[in-house]
């Protein structure tokens, strides 16, 4: 059985996988549930001066039949008061000492910072996440994302935190920022221990068209609020890959944004995450699908011959590279195999409309299976990606895989295109229709 | 009823049978697990009796753990593969999906639960934890899906096992009994010697346990001993004409079709008494058979009878006609059936009566006796201390133990007849309660 046992700059864990400070980990009950599931580590729901929340407070985004592939929310932080939270943390620490709670923080004033850090670490919390993050009510108070946003402020608010305590810190960022590393290394400059990343998306999910307002509707009304869920795993680790890969960005990382599997999880980790948090699938589905996780993983990790989570930490990210390093002789076609084929024709006319007519039909009507033109394949991936039949257009390699040119060798040997017309432009030669030729007056 | 030919080839029998429940593909597979709602504490996972974590299966399926989801499955029902080609799940797991209550189409969770078992049978994927041996034996007789299960669990707890079983092959009434269009008997074999290989019990075939003798020598070399003998032959109806050639049983009709698949002998016309699931089957396969016309005689009304809808349906579905309120009273025929006699029956005041002067003939060449399997009671008594009821069937109590004897009990022979998936529940049950004996 492989160790899957983790150690986040100190805070160690039975397992990876925490959930993320949200209203999961708003209560003793809750928290107290989640370990006796199976989970590895909690995050607490966000402590600060309490705070009052509108009724109404969540959206979903529905795809086709597929519920919750994104969701919002316009909540704060926690509304109990301090007291009650830090009894129950250290009730569940009596029953847990193996597993970590995290207390998440945010406050405003230096004095706030020195006083909460000293109560949770009292109560017996394994280690404080400072949530630079929240997009929505508590950033227009000048904490939250507005913190998250500014790296100066933030370092000195890991600095005031990095003070007084003696357990690890982790800061929290908010997606909302065009460049993420910046504020990942004020986080590792002002001490922080370990970063968590991300943070809710600002977002609006959507409008109601007959009462003219966006979700969720607050008598009448709405704000903008934070997306999190399946569909910013995407975003989640992009940011991860960049914070990683930085070198001044040197401490650990906990990966968070919409996780709600095994493979999701090792994602994260192939891309440098050393844990990972979770919100919105135990919204959804509660804290039951750790069943699936953690024999997901482990099975994962047998079958590859990993012994431990750092054998293969961080293992896909010397595969990223930036643009111009990917090699321009690489050529892949795409491949129908016929037996596969449904006939359902998406390929055609993703291709057709949406690509490069390198995808035709067949003569016979009878035969629906269409066929892929070579000569005008770029082998973009579109048709594979819309083919609803598993493993029905494979993206075959054509190139014998000896020659590598990129854009950067191409660049200095000044074989790239430079004027609007110039004869080294990529698409030259490829084939494309004369535009009469889409009325039929070809 | 022209519908099916008279198979001539192997692959004209499987034509005719064709499964009811092919394997998936891969697409299919993602899309129907993409389908489950992961429901929490989920109706479907309470209406399988061996309780497996349904919704955890179907989520690892989903997320390309197909060896953990065939974990999950073996982990409460060692015949996983077998159940969700054979379980009757309209009225099990995919009967109480949540979706029915919004009139869509249910989870196909026994063709999900192949998808993950048939991968990790056909791979050989080792999934199971034996305990180390602690030095005890155990017996099992009957190699059947009880007796197996049982073995299987002895196994994983550290005991070494022995079956004994009377036929060449095991597996009990899955090879045997069910009907062709649900299982192949590939299929319900592979199953057998996938868990045979991982658990390492052994099994003696053609080694009926017949005698006080044996019943003794068991008793004396192990420590315990399993009973999971199924049920016995056709019970005899008592009227005229039984014994013509071409009036047969259903268990012994069906289990010759198995095994000889083409090589059995069918009527023209076949009149199948009963109304039992067996009944549906035997009609349905005669009927697949290529016989020309198929009447299944019953003493009640047809929504009175104990077969699932679904499979009435089914029986409908390939030509066989009802003839319900008739009593057989006589199998008519001069050496060989030539038609059976009935008389009508009727409802008075709660009490099923026949209509004196109603009798009627329906002319067939065939007679299939679905009316019920004898209980093995003559081979029971020679078991000391061991009970059945007034049924015939073996008492045991909430350990499936029989009286403070070392046996125990489960399966067909317990419950009276009833299907795989309670076997595979109550022969597990049995070794729990054989480990408790022993390790008390
Ligand atoms: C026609 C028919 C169709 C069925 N269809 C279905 C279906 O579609 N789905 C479903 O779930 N269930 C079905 N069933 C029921 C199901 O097959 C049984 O409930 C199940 O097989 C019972 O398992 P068991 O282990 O108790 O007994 P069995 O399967 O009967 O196995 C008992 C085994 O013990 C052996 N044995 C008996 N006596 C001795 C002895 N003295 N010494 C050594 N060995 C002995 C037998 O040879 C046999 O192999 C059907 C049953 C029948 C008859
Ligand atoms: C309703 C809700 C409340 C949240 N509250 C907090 C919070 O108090 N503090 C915090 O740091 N993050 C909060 N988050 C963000 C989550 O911790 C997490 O970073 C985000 O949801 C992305 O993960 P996910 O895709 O698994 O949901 C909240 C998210 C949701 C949906
Ligand atoms: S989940 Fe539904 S029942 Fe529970 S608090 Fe929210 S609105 Fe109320």
């Amino acid at each position: 059985m492989p160790d899957i046992s983790t150690n986040l700059a100190g805070i160690k864990s039975p397992n990876p996988f925490w959930l993320a400070s949200a209203p999961p980990t708003n209560s003793g009950y809750q928290v107290m549930k989640a370990f006796d599931a199976g989970w590895g580590g909690a995050v607490w729901k966000t402590l600060g001066v309490p705070v009052v929340n509108v009724s109404s407070r969540y959206g979903g985004l529905n795809h086709k039949d597929n519920r919750m592939v994104g969701f919002n929310n316009i909540e704060l932080i926690s509304d109990r008061p301090l007291k009650d939270n830090l009894r129950e943390i250290e009730e569940v620490k009596k029953y847990f000492p193996n597993h970590a709670v995290i207390a998440s923080l945010m406050v405003e004033t230096k004095e706030q910072w020195h006083q909460i850090v000293k109560d949770v670490e009292n109560a017996g919390s394994d280690g404080i996440e400072l949530n630079f993050g929240c997009p929505h009510g508590m950033c227009e108070r000048g904490m939250g994302s507005a913190v998250g946003q500014e790296p100066k402020v933030l370092q000195t608010i890991v600095e005031w935190v990095k003070e007084v305590s003696t357990i690890p810190v982790i800061v929290k960022l908010t997606p909302n920022i065009s460049d993420i590393t910046e504020p990942a290394q004020a986080a590792h400059a002002g001490g922080g221990d370990a970063i968590s990343l991300i943070n809710t998306i600002q977002s609006v999910i959507g409008v109601d068209i007959d009462q003219y307002v966006p979700y969720p509707i607050v008598d009448g009304q709405s704000t903008n609020g934070g997306y999190c869920g399946p569909a910013v795993k995407p975003i989640a680790l992009n940011m991860l890959k960049n914070c990683a890969q930085h070198p001044g960005v040197d401490i650990p990382i906990s990966g968070i944004g919409g996780i709600e599997n095994w493979r999701d999880a090792v994602e994260f980790f192939l891309l440098g995450a050393t844990n990972v948090q979770v919100c919105t699938a135990v919204m959804h589905y509660g804290f039951g699908i750790i069943r699936e996780m953690i024999p997901g993983l482990e099975r994962y990790m047998t079958e590859k011959g990993f012994e431990t989570l750092d054998d293969f930490k961080g293992k896909a990210l010397g595969n990223v590279k930036t643009w111009e390093h990917l090699n321009l002789e690489y050529k892949v076609k795409a491949e129908i195999k016929e037996d596969k084929c449904i006939g359902c024709q998406l390929c055609y006319i993703a291709c057709e409309d949406g690509a490069h007519q390198a995808i035709r039909l067949s003569e016979d009507k009878e035969n629906r299976v269409p066929e892929i033109i070579d000569e005008n394949c770029v082998g973009c991936n579109l048709c594979s990606i819309v083919c609803p039949s598993e493993g029905c257009i494979a993206m075959v390699r054509q190139d014998d895989g000896q020659k590598v040119t990129t854009w950067n060798e191409r660049m200095n040997s000044d074989d790239v295109p430079t004027t609007f017309n110039d004869e080294r432009a990529g698409g030259i030669g490829h084939f494309v229709p004369e535009p009469t030729d889409a009325l039929g007056m070809g | 009823m022209s519908e099916f030919k008279r198979p001539a080839s192997e692959e004209e029998f499987e034509k005719n049978f064709q499964q009811q429940k092919p394997l998936m593909n891969e697409t299919e597979a993602y899309y129907e697990s993409s389908r489950c709602l992961f429901c929490y504490d989920a109706p479907c996972v309470k209406a399988c009796p061996t309780e497996i974590d349904i919704p955890l299966f179907i989520r690892q399926i989903n997320s390309g753990d197909i060896s953990g989801s065939a974990s999950t499955i073996y982990a409460s029902n060692y015949m996983g593969n077998t159940c969700g080609k054979v379980c009757p799940t309209e009225v099990l797991c995919e009967g109480s999906c949540v979706y029915n209550e919004q009139n869509i189409k249910p989870v196909e969770i026994g063709r999900l639960q192949n998808h993950a078992t048939r991968q990790a049978i056909d791979e050989g994927k080792e999934l199971f934890e034996l305990a180390e041996s602690n030095g005890k034996k155990v017996a099992v007789i009957g190699a059947g899906p009880s007796g197996v299960s049982c073995a299987c669990e002895l196994r994983s707890l550290g005991y070494t096992v022995d079956i004994f079983e009377t036929k060449a092959k095991p597996s009990g009434l899955s090879v045997h009994g069910v009907a062709p269009y649900k299982i192949t008997n590939e299929e319900a074999l592979i199953e057998m010697d996938y868990l045979k290989k991982q658990f390492g019990y052994s099994v003696r075939y053609d080694s009926p346990i017949k005698s006080k003798e044996d019943i003794q020598n068991l008793a004396s070399t192990y420590e315990a001993v399993f009973v999971g003998i199924g049920m016995g032959t056709t019970s005899a109806l008592n009227i005229p004409g039984e014994e013509l050639a071409n009036c047969k049983g259903a268990t012994e009709f069906i289990e010759v079709l198995k095994m000889n698949h083409l090589d059995v002998a069918i009527g023209k016309s076949v009149v199948v008494l009963g109304g039992g699931n067996t009944a549906m089957d035997a009609a349905s396969e005669s009927a697949r058979m290529g016989a020309e016309s198929v009447v299944l005689a019953y003493r009640r009304r047809a929504d009175e009878m104990g077969a699932y809808e679904f499979e009435w349906k089914l029986a409908k579905g390939v030509g066989v006609q009802g003839e319900f309120n008739a009593a057989p009273i006589g199998i008519v025929g001069n050496g060989k059936v030539e038609g059976v006699r009935f008389r009508r029956t009727e409802n008075k005041g709660g009490k099923l009566v026949e209509v004196e002067g109603s009798e009627f003939e329906i002319a067939c060449d065939m007679v299939i006796k679905a009316t019920g399997q004898r209980k093995q009671v003559d081979f029971l008594s020679l078991i000391d201390g061991l009970a059945t009821d007034e049924k015939g069937r073996i008492e045991i109590d909430a350990f499936g133990r029989c009286g403070d004897t070392k046996f125990f009990a489960g399966g067909d022979a317990v419950n009276g007849g009833a299907e795989v998936v309670n076997a595979a529940a109550e022969g597990k049950m049995a070794a729990i309660g054989i480990h408790e004996y022993l390790s008390s």
